[in-house]
């Protein structure tokens, strides 16, 4: 397959500008510069190229939802808040290739009529974020960023926002109420944010992995982005690999690879020579699958859902035979319970309520109704009535633990301990 | 305790202002650099913030309390932080807490008597691949065992 993302991962010093343009950094901004913003767009819509940062929305036609009249200022905000368990693709794009982050909001700006960009980092990646800066001046120096870029008369700045430690500020419209220097909480859709974002000004939102791949579909075009991967899901996909695996790390694989062959050829199938119990594939947001059913699912967006899960941000994870489900669930749940920003009733007082109920079975005082109950209050808190799909999040592995895993929480109560001692 | 930028802080605090089009928007910025100067989001701080933001201090100390990585009061020298979240916990990260709070005789969320290391144990750091891991400062340390956070406590006096 050809690599869009990693091809120049292992090339020593690629963070610097002068290693990074000897191997085609920047190459594309002279044909976007001699291409209208509407090709671009019709470009990268033709390239089926998917959101990446969970969604999996169509990025092209994303971009097209920038008003055509609209008097003021466009912003575009790279969401590099990466902080859904199991994730971690974006800061090793940071940290092997910054400049293709960079040259993707540079194309993406220009396309969406931006002059401002910013890049929110989650606050725990100062490393990370330190690099980017890096990157930033060296892009400026080179006359990449700021005025009159190339001669080319477009405009740019990029700056560097960090948030300091909130999971919900992915969520990009609490991503918007922190940039803008308050709580990060979520707002009510619509208005979209493309119609009413940052400063109620049009504003796109775009992962890093998304913006990744643009200069690849502006160098090599959209039909051959669109030649790799699946049908509905074009491209390769980064794949966050953690869990009880031999081979942990990022991968990048196009997409389509069945589950099966991603966890023996690349991830050197499971340790200590163990089987598989069960694997979530995109993120801790979603259903895990049991082993026969990761065993017939691909990475691509169509085969995941079909699976009952999603491909979600590629944060994939592995739990060997001998996990307990329960005390994995009960880690899951403790999570959303920390995370919920709050502002709805039904997510605050049903992740905290979630999380006590996991928390009971797992110390060996669950009650036989409790599995209704958590049952209950899940679908309580993914009634249609909260601000945001935090509470979705939250609800869809609980309810897939309980459905697939069942057997082992109704032993646990009945035993009153863990079974796995 | 009042409080005040220095000179440099000043001076970058001025560059966050040019870069939104609002003041407000310098809040979180601004906050880091409280936190780099003295450790801490200190009362004297948010209303000096207050000043410099037009903002109430109470829209700051709402703002501020709001995100985990804010300390509002002053801890230890070295923050240890265990990520303890699902992938870390799949690869041993409870162990990683115990030893942590044998070895420096604190509870979670306490800092040591001499102020050296303070524990923390949060939620997901993105380093799922190098479970178990813990944030030090700003550095990451990955693929932790019990010989390794010898070595990595004894570098750090
Ligand atoms: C609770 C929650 C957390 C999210 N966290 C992230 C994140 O860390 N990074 C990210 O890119 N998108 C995250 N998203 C998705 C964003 O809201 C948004 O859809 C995405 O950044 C759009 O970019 P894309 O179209 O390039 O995928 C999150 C969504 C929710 C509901
Ligand atoms: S659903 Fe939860 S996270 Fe989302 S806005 Fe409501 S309280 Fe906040």
């Amino acid at each position: 397959m050809e690599y869009v993302l990693t091809k120049n991962w292992h090339v020593p010093d690629q963070r610097k500008i002068s290693v990074a343009e000897k191997n085609d950094a920047y190459s594309s901004l002279k044909k976007v510069f001699g291409m209208t913003p509407l090709q671009i767009i019709e470009e990268v819509k033709a390239s089926g190229l998917r959101g990446r940062g969970g969604a999996g929305f169509a990025t092209g036609i994303k971009w097209g939802f920038i008003p055509k009249d609209n008097k003021k200022p466009v912003y575009l905000i790279n969401n590099f808040d990466e902080s859904e368990p199991g994730t971690f693709k974006d800061r090793m794009i940071a940290e092997k290739d910054p400049h293709m982050i960079i040259e993707g909001m540079i194309i993406a700006s220009f396309a969406i009529g931006a002059h401002t960009a910013f890049i929110y980092i989650r606050g725990e990646y100062h490393r990370p974020w330190e690099i980017l800066e890096e990157a930033l001046k060296e892009a400026y120096a080179k006359g990449y960023l700021g005025k009159n870029i190339l001669g080319s008369g477009f405009d740019l700045d990029i700056f560097t926002h960090r948030g300091a430690g909130a999971y919900i500020c992915g969520e990009e419209t609490a991503l918007l109420s922190s940039l803008e220097g308050g709580r990060g909480y979520p707002r009510i859709k619509p208005p979209f944010p493309a119609i009413a974002g940052a400063w109620a000004c049009p504003t796109i939102v775009n992962n890093v992995e998304t913006l990744s791949n643009i200069p690849y579909i502006i160098n090599n075009g959209a039909a051959a982005f669109k030649k790799i991967g699946t049908e509905k899901s074009a491209g390769t996909k980064l794949m966050s690999a953690s869990g009880h695996i031999n081979k942990p790390g990022v991968y990048e694989v196009e997409m389509g690879l069945p589950i099966r062959t991603f966890l023996e050829e690349h991830l050197g199938g499971v340790w200590k020579g163990r089987k598989v119990k069960g694997v979530v594939p995109g993120g801790s947001s979603f259903a895990p699958l049991t082993n026969e059913e990761a065993m017939r699912t691909n990475l691509d967006f169509e085969s995941c859902a079909a699976a009952g899960t999603s491909l979600g941000s590629g944060g994939f994870y592995v739990m060997d035979d001998t996990t307990c489900m329960v005390r994995l669930l009960q880690f899951t749940t403790k999570f959303y319970a920390h995370e919920s920003c709050g502002q709805c009733t039904p997510c605050r007082e049903g992740s905290g309520w979630i999380s006590k109920i996991a928390r009971r079975i797992e110390s060996g005082n669950g009650r036989e109704r409790d599995l209704n109950l958590l049952e209950d209050v899940c679908s309580n808190v993914v009634n249609g009535r909260t601000i945001c799909v935090f509470a979705d999040a939250m609800a869809m592995p609980v309810q897939g633990f309980l459905k697939k895993f069942r057997h082992e929480f109704e032993e646990h109560i009945r035993l009153g301990k863990c079974p796995h001692g | 305790m009042s409080f005040e930028f220095t000179i440099e802080n000043k001076q970058r605090f001025e560059g966050y202002l040019k870069r939104y089009p609002q003041k407000k928007a310098a809040l979180l910025p601004s906050l880091w650099l409280v936190q780099e100067q003295q450790g801490w989001i200190s009362p004297e701080s948010m209303e000096y913030l207050a000043g410099l933001l037009d903002l109430t201090p109470a829209h700051i100390f709402e703002t501020a309390t709001f995100y985990t990585m804010y300390n509002m009061k002053p801890i230890g020298k070295h923050h240890i932080q265990v990520c303890n979240s699902i992938c870390c916990c799949l690869r041993g990260s409870e162990g990683v807490v115990q030893y942590l709070k044998k070895k420096l005789g604190v509870n979670v969320g306490e800092s040591t008597a001499d102020k050296r290391f303070h524990l923390s144990a949060v939620e997901c750091l993105g380093s799922c691949g190098t479970a178990p891991m813990m944030q030090i400062n700003n550095d990451y340390y990955e693929d932790l065992n019990e010989a390794k956070i010898d070595e990595i406590l004894e570098k750090l006096k």
